[in-house]
């Protein structure tokens, strides 16, 4: 009897730390998780900088997360899960990769994975992250246990592959894109009744230098307005919370794209 | 004269509360369907694109295997039995979805004995264009694998919707209608089996 109860309550036990494997998002968030320890303090910086950078200049943003077991998981889930469970990337974009990486352990096989958020999928074909970033760059420096050196090279060619797709400026384009529409509106409308529409009516009166004087202020006033929506809109788009820092992740999707190795 | 007033207003107040939680549940309603719809498309669209990898994929493997015909046909076959099942989002019941899924899974199992037979031929697993159309066809099964899951998970988010109480009466004359699941394949993912004796 008490051997059953213990049996039934392994069973829930493993059942729930079955459901809770995937870690919790990062708090502060930071791109470089080195949950398994394989990089050292400064290795983790420099990634860290570099990566930080990158997202700063692109929106992409680009998640290294090293893990001592996967928890049952394929690679492949246990990182899709995990990126969408801390949104990795912008949310409209779905521009986020992570790099999962299991080190080799004496009965395990190592493990790496790249997975690519739905809008990296086309920049990121899964051929292309199959041999020119797992086969070509990463495995052959994990093989001679070389962690750093695999996952910077790695995510040196997802940097170049995805720079392309995003830029920082079309990212802050968008974010302030509200404002800037409304703002584009209050223009057009500016012309048409202080420059069309006098233009239109002053081929049949004429308009003395006084209405030309006055309209002036407007144009002035408009420029300021103009200024002062630019600079909103710039403070808003630049996510990264002043100084170099990293302002968390946006929100990303992924839909299972991406390839893996293992040595 | 004054009490019929107050009796109006109590009847129309109650009229606008009905009226407002009809409105709600039934919206509601509709746009968790249509969130399942749109899951179902994505669930079609993944498998479509494994189809479409597929031809690529027999014609290479064709030029270094030639005489491995019985495998090569039975994919091609499973293809086209796979890519005839369609399935309407407003018709996602259990028979319908289980149909789908017998034709998938028989070219999945299809692919797989490909795979297998691949393994003889040390030429073609070192010819590049099939390691890339590899990496795509495990991709694809990962999207499979992913869609599925936010499929179930917006289907299960709809079903317990309308089928908590007092909804289920509105989902009723409203002809809203239970989801089925994606059940998980033939052997993957069986719970071990424990015996206490």
């Amino acid at each position: 009897m008490l051997k059953k109860i213990t049996i039934i309550l392994a069973l829930f036990i493993s059942l729930s730390s079955f459901a809770q494997d995937i870690p919790e998002r990062p708090n502060p968030p930071q791109l470089v998780n080195d949950m398994a320890d394989v990089l050292s303090n400064g290795q983790e910086q420099q990634l860290e900088m570099e990566l930080e950078q990158f997202a700063r200049e692109t929106s992409n943003q680009i998640a290294i997360v090293t893990v001592p077991d996967l928890g049952g998981y394929p690679a492949s889930e246990f990182a899709f899960r995990l990126g969408e469970e801390w949104g990795v990337g912008q949310k409209d974009k779905g521009n986020g990769v992570v790099v999962l990486f299991k080190p080799k352990t004496s009965d395990s096989k190592g493990q790496v994975f790249v997975a690519v958020g739905y809008g990296l999928e086309g920049a990121i074909p899964d051929a292309v992250a199959n041999r020119d970033i797992v086969d070509y760059e990463m495995i052959p420096h994990f093989k001679q246990g070389d962690v750093y050196g695999g996952l910077h090279a790695g995510t040196q060619v997802i940097k170049s592959l995805a720079k392309g797709e995003f830029s920082a400026a079309e990212y802050h384009e968008k974010a302030s894109g509200g404002g800037g529409g409304g703002l584009g509106v209050i223009i057009f409308l500016f012309v048409i009744f202080f420059f069309v529409v006098p233009i239109l009516r002053g081929r049949k009166r004429y308009y003395g230098a006084t209405s030309r004087g006055s309209s002036l202020p407007f144009w002035l006033l408009m420029g300021g307005m103009m200024g002062s929506g630019r600079s909103h809109g710039g403070s808003f788009g630049n996510f990264s919370s002043g100084g170099g820092g990293f302002g968390g992740f946006g929100g990303g999707g992924f839909g299972g794209g991406g390839a893996g190795g293992s040595w | 004269m004054k009490k019929t007033w107050i009796v109006l207003a109590v009847i129309a107040v109650v009229i606008l509360i009905i009226y407002s939680s009809f409105k709600g549940t039934y919206n509601t309603m509709v746009s968790k369907d249509e969130s399942v719809n749109a899951a179902w498309a994505q669930v079609e669209n993944v498998y479509q694109r494994r189809a479409d990898l597929i031809p690529n994929l027999v014609n290479t493997v064709k030029g270094y295997a030639s005489h491995e015909r019985e495998t090569l046909e039975s994919v091609i076959e499973a293809r086209s039995k796979a890519t005839s099942v369609n399935v309407n989002p407003e018709n996602l019941n259990e028979q319908s979805l289980q149909q789908f899924q017998q034709a998938q899974s028989g070219l999945s199992s299809a692919l797989s004995r490909l795979m297998v037979v691949v393994e003889r031929y040390p030429d073609l697993k070192a010819n590049q264009n099939f390691l890339d159309l590899q990496a795509q066809l495990e991709g694809t099964e990962n999207r499979i694998a992913v869609e599925r899951r936010k499929f179930n998970e917006s289907a299960r988010s709809f079903n317990t919707y309308i089928r908590s109480f007092p909804k289920n009466m509105y989902a009723n004359m409203f002809g809203f209608e239970k989801k089925a699941y994606f059940e998980a394949e033939q052997g993957a993912e069986k719970a071990p089996e424990v015996s206490f004796e």
